[in-house]
């Protein structure tokens, strides 16, 4: 049998390490684990539905409503709120993680220790913690934010160490040599970090930078607790008023299943352009 | 301080709280995570599919909405459970997709040799996978798995949200209470920040304890 081409370290999910092209009896003891395997996952199944069933959870007229526009037209709108909250705290938490992290590479000491202080700090205090501090103690120092902010303020706050270490992580991936030619060619240092070495990170950091902004976008559910009205909060409201809790709570997931996993299927599909390794994002 | 020092036995209560939550989700995200990582790097192709799915699944749902939908969800139909073990369970279930997705790539990180030496050395699956793949696999990603402890710390608070008292909703509960909210919050942020601080310091012992020159 030839061998396969050499794949040392396939990152992609067909992981054969640990097997060999099967042969007859290894065969068969695939396709009974494939059996026993699709029997568990069908019971499972089949009993989530019993208990459904069985608490009256599967009558048509609990569902029939999220097949009626407008529920649907309520909960995309708590939709748009998501993707508001979500950009506009990403786009805060970006522009503040670039300054942390070409602050934390600076050649100064006044500028370095702040920003890692920062990341450091933040990266250990709960975003949920954050919220609490906006709502509950702000207010108190006659800072009362608008509703929206309040949501996007702890979020920014959070994510922007996330943003700063993906960023720092891209900066030093690019080799030594492209910011010593560049300095070489008589270019001052920031010229050579505008011109030269961010260009190169931002391309190699553009997946984890998704995925990132996947996680703030799981964040904004806090809203949740803050009482803006972006899609989990949008489902608390319905379901209070429908009284159909796990339907819509169910409808939500789904909703946020699909969004997050178009967005991450987008930084995998950046990810496999990119001719060079990516690099981790932080959490 | 005086505000941390009068309520001290409700902090205390929330620390414990978060501290219970924090150790026994994260060993049954380990759990879920071995098992989760056994099926995608076994040859199995549904199998292979459950596993992906699952990953894919808990990565891409807000933790908040995985704890409402349990937490006011399941008893609608018929699953009562107490608060904590509701939430213990679904932060396990959430985390252990991220350490599987760890472990996998940890997994993939290992030579191809290894694996068919073990097998060349007539190891089953399941030994090559425990005495050959996963020592190797597991030291490699004590790092991410410590960062996954430390974000599954942090995401302890969000049992806040749906009514658990831990650390978070103490000092939540304590500064409605005293309206102090300064020392209160920053004390409750240092506690968490030492859970993190002894959590990375942990992981570098580990990791150096560990390391292998290769």
């Amino acid at each position: 049998m030839t061998a396969p081409p050499a794949r040392r370290r396939s990152s992609g999910p067909a992981s054969t390490l640990l097997f060999d092209e099967p042969g007859p009896r290894a065969r068969r003891r695939i396709t009974v684990a494939t059996v026993a395997g699709t029997v568990v996952a069908l019971a499972l199944l089949a009993l989530a539905v019993r208990q459904f069933a069985a608490n009256g959870q599967l009558a048509a007229a609990r569902w029939q409503p999220y097949a009626t526009w407008p529920m649907w037209r309520y909960l995309l709108g708590g939709l748009r709120s998501t993707a508001l909250a979500a950009v506009v705290s990403a786009a805060l938490a970006m522009a503040a993680g670039l300054a942390l992290a070409l602050g934390r590479l600076s050649r100064r000491r006044p500028l370095r220790l702040p920003a890692a202080a920062y990341v450091e700090v933040v990266r250990t205090i709960p975003a949920l913690l954050l919220v609490y501090i906006v709502l509950f103690a702000l207010p108190r120092y006659g800072l009362d934010l608008p509703l929206l902010w309040k949501l996007v303020v702890p979020l920014a706050v959070s994510n922007a160490a996330g943003f700063a270490e993906i960023f720092r992580a891209g900066v030093l991936s690019v080799e030594r040599g492209q910011g010593e030619a560049a300095v070489a060619l008589g270019l001052t240092h920031g010229q050579s970090l505008r011109l030269v070495v961010l260009p190169q990170a931002a391309r190699r950091v553009l997946p984890s930078i998704v995925s990132q902004s996947v996680g703030l976008l799981k964040d904004t559910s806090l809203g949740f607790v803050v009482s803006y009205a972006e899609l989990l909060y949008s489902g608390k409201v319905l379901a209070n008023y429908n009284g159909l809790l796990i339907q819509t709570y169910i409808v939500v997931a789904l909703i946020y299943l699909v969004v997050n996993a178009s967005l991450s299927k987008l930084a995998r599909a950046l990810e496999a352009r990119q001719p060079r390794r990516r690099i981790p994002g932080a959490g | 301080m005086s505000p941390i020092l009068d309520h001290l036995p409700e902090f205390w209560q929330g620390l414990l709280v978060t501290l219970e939550l924090t150790a026994a989700s994260f060993a049954g995200a380990v759990v879920v995570g071995l098992a989760i990582t056994a099926m995608r790097v076994g040859p199995v192709p549904v199998l292979r599919a459950i596993g992906t799915g699952y990953v894919e699944t808990f990565q891409n749902l807000p933790l908040l909405v995985l704890l409402v939908l349990a937490v006011f969800g399941l008893p609608e139909i018929g699953i009562k459970a107490g608060l904590l073990a509701t939430s213990m369970v679904v932060i396990a279930l959430y985390e252990g997709a991220y350490i599987a997705e760890a472990l996998r790539s940890g997994v993939n990180a290992i030579a191809k040799g290894q694996g068919e030496a073990a097998r060349a050395l007539g190891l089953t699956f399941g030994q090559s996978l425990r005495h050959v793949v996963l020592p190797q696999a597991l030291r490699t990603v004590v790092q991410p798995i410590g960062n996954i402890f430390i974000a599954l710390t942090m995401n302890t608070s969000l049992v806040a949200a749906v009514g658990v008292v831990d650390l978070t909703a103490a000092a939540n509960r304590v500064n409605l209470v005293e309206a102090q909210p300064i020392p209160i919050f920053v004390g409750a942020g240092l506690a968490y920040a030492a859970v993190a601080a002894v959590a990375g310091l942990v992981t570098g012992r580990l990791e150096r304890r560990l390391a292998v020159a290769r």
